[in-house]
């Protein structure tokens, strides 16, 4: 019998919900295991044309070449890649028609977070796409934006009904040989976001992308494409959570943005996979590659906010190839338990003129190992190319570990550089002083955290800001005493 | 409203206050003085729940209760403020935002609602009035940059904020120019009445000629050695402290 809507609405009001729960509904997996078959199968399963499928084989050879990289400032024993699903679909309806009856997880989410999202994503027109395991399952305003002439809809659709965009750009920003796990993304990935605004179009509403892996036993690998055309601007959100299992999970998504010329796009992400227990049992292994393309006087601006998975790996990073583009970077890491994060960005300045600006804040709590790596390079063309980084650091207690590692190249003379750092530790007389004015340990905490992570809250759109404010302080619950 | 019954305070091991004794009643303004290193900044922290001391033996008796193993947010959400000698900075979190938190903290902890913003605006104002607080320094981040003047003012613009029976003014006069001075002691002064009480820990006795306390002790080796009315303040400052020693 064809599981319904109906179905998933009654199983899932008589269920209880937690935190990291698994939502029990029927799946159509692939064996586990990965083979020019199964890249094959997931071509076919997605209906894709021949130039998708020959682009994902040849995806495939290059990462059998490939080794996994070992520089990061983290330790995690490795997956094995043949033990993994690379395909996990829920049953029935391909697509269902609002957020309430697909991902109730959210919801509770949400609601530990004191945010209705759904409410709120209605009263201020935030139109998402969701993402379950592989499959885009709801997309939402479509209409509106077409209305624009805004494209937004999952990647596999993409390619189906603007495969002219998705051969254009796929793979332009971050080629399939780029690195191990980007490989890895290019031959299984199984779905994503795809966003594209015409023209000289300033998108009328946030775009949201919410990604959440369910089943367990499978890698989630989804591929986003941001495609802003010349004097156009977007902004757009991602966000993600995974439910509680003690084995790792992977998840190796690839992010690639193209600024045309005059373009803007702003992207923010709010990463709270799951990060493993106390003892640092289980937890999402998050290998990301972002880069980002700035043509002529576009700008691309990265927002993060870090406090979910159990492995980290990911620098957002922008090409400031045209002259007077601009590229920044502002994020938030927390680290708490046995969490590791090794983040940062690179900012490659080619264009004239070309200026960049990193703020990245990192706070590391428990046993927690938190890095901060970052590249700014002048090439020799770029002429007056600017670059300002501040990294600071932010510990508590004694057990965990902040460190930073700036990489700078410099080819031309007229650049200006400027690096800035600096670690502190909260300390005792500052939450003896919130105490004293009534505040508890764990808000005074939060605030104090808060206050650090201010210059990066500030980038995020206002609605995420607040969840992102709260979700700082559940991470950092059970963090002190 | 406060009696603190032979309380003997220890820090790592060295024995700091030996047996002090002090009742204050509600409505009383009460002067500690005393040398550097006489254990009054020490008295100020225990009474607040500082945890690097221990207290080793005696009672603090607050509104008829006894405090000593209660947290020190829990006495602060009960009506005890203490002015800090050297207020700490936090990096990002304005003035107004950070009484915002503590008020609401203090409302929740009673079991009452939260303040409205529109009201909480219109007190946050009235007090910048009456302390000559300029409205640019609310929304400077807490304590960060501040002079000395200037931090002393934000702990009193505090204590008027949060409304406390029990104010602790720990060396609130040291970095304050006599003008300054002024504005704060009349602060004090205006915020004063018959149910709240007022200890002031000083080591001059020029603060006294503006907020006039009913009670001078004068704390020596962890001791109250010698209590006396406001007098005993001005004979203090013409003798020294060796005449008490």
């Amino acid at each position: 019998m064809a599981y319904t809507e109906e179905d998933l609405k009654k199983e899932l009001e008589t269920k209880e919900y937690e935190y990291g729960f698994v939502t029990d509904i029927e799946s159509d997996t692939f064996p586990i295991g990965l083979n020019e078959k199964i890249v094959q199968a997931i071509s076919k399963r997605k209906e894709e044309p021949k130039w998708m499928t020959d682009w994902r084989l040849k995806a495939f050879k290059a990462w059998q070449e490939m080794e996994e990289p070992e520089w990061a400032n983290v330790k995690y024993s490795k997956p094995d890649f043949q033990k993994i699903s690379y395909y996990s679909a829920p049953k029935g309806k391909d697509k269902y028609d609002s957020l309430d009856e697909v991902d109730p997880e959210l919801l509770k989410t949400f609601e530990k977070l004191g945010i209705s999202i759904n409410e709120q994503k209605k009263l201020t027109g935030v139109a998402v796409d969701i993402v379950v395991d592989s499959v885009s399952v709801a997309t939402t305003f479509k209409d509106t934006l077409s209305k624009k002439g805004i494209i937004f809809c999952s990647i596999s659709e993409a390619i189906k009904n603007h495969p002219e965009l998705v051969k254009k750009y796929i793979g332009s920003v971050i080629p399939q040989k780029d690195n191990f796990y980007a490989a890895l993304n290019s031959a299984v990935f199984s779905d994503g976001s795809f966003c594209y605004i015409p023209k000289g179009v300033r998108c009328p509403m946030e775009l949201s992308t919410y990604f959440r892996i369910n089943q367990a036993g499978t890698g989630q690998f989804e591929r986003t494409l941001v495609i802003a055309d010349k004097d156009s601007y977007v902004s757009y959100l991602e966000g993600c959570t995974a439910p509680s299992r003690d084995e790792n999970q992977l998840h190796a998504a690839v992010v690639e943005l193209v600024a045309l010329d005059g373009a803007e796009i702003k992207y923010s992400t709010v990463q709270n996979w799951y990060p493993g227990n106390k003892n640092g049992k289980g937890g999402v292994f998050n290998f990301v590659t972002k880069r980002g393309i700035c043509h002529t006087n576009s700008k691309i601006s990265w927002t993060q906010v870090e406090t979910g998975s159990a492995v980290t790996w990911k620098y957002p990073s922008c090409i400031l190839k045209g002259d007077n583009s601009i590229g920044e970077f502002y994020s938030i890491a927390v680290t708490n338990n046995y969490q590791q994060a090794d983040t940062g960005t690179k900012m490659i300045h080619i264009g004239k003129n070309t200026k960049s600006t990193i703020i990245s804040k990192g706070i590391s709590a428990g046993k927690s190992q938190n890095s901060y790596r970052g590249l700014v390079q002048i090439n020799s063309r770029a002429e007056n190319a600017r670059n300002f980084s501040q990294c600071d650091s932010l510990l508590m207690g004694n057990k965990c570990g902040a460190h930073t590692f700036p990489y700078i190249e410099v080819k031309n003379k007229t650049a200006i550089v400027e690096h800035e750092a600096s670690t502190s530790k909260i300390g005792e007389d500052q939450i003896f002083y919130c105490n004293q004015r009534g505040i508890d340990t764990e808000k005074a905490i939060a605030l104090i955290v808060n206050g650090f992570s201010k210059e990066v809250l500030n980038k995020l759109p206002m609605e995420f800001a607040v969840e992102a404010q709260k979700l700082l302080e559940i991470s950092l619950e059970g963090s002190v005493g | 409203m406060l009696t603190i019954d032979n309380l003997h305070v220890s820090v790592e091991g060295k024995p700091i206050l030996n047996g002090i004794n002090l009742d204050v009643r509600a409505g009383e303004v009460h002067a500690i003085m005393g040398p550097n290193g006489s254990g009054k900044s020490t008295l100020s922290s225990v009474i607040a729940g500082n945890e690097a001391y221990e207290v080793t033996k005696g009672d603090i008796i607050y509104q008829n209760e006894n405090i000593i193993e209660l947290a020190p947010e829990e006495r602060a959400n009960k009506g005890i403020f203490l002015s800090f000698q050297y207020p700490v900075e936090i990096p990002g979190i304005t003035v107004t935002n950070f009484i915002k938190t503590a008020i609401n903290s203090n409302l929740r902890a009673r079991n009452e609602d939260e303040m409205p913003a529109n009201k909480m605006l219109k007190k946050i104002r009235e007090i910048a009035q009456l302390l000559e607080i300029d409205s640019k320094f609310l929304s400077r981040s807490l304590n960060e940059g501040f002079s000395g003047g200037e931090k002393k003012r934000n702990e009193i613009f505090q204590m008027a904020m949060l409304e406390p029976s029990l104010s602790i003014l720990d060396e609130t006069d040291s970095g304050l120019d006599i003008d300054a001075l002024k504005v704060v002691a009349s602060g004090v002064n205006k915020l004063k009445n018959k149910d709240n009480a007022v200890i002031l820990i000083t080591h001059y006795q020029r603060l006294l000629d503006y907020i006039v306390p009913d009670y001078v002790h004068v704390l020596h080796e962890g001791k109250i050695v010698k209590s006396g009315g406001k007098e005993l303040a001005h004979e203090l400052e013409e003798k020294g402290y060796d005449w008490i020693k």
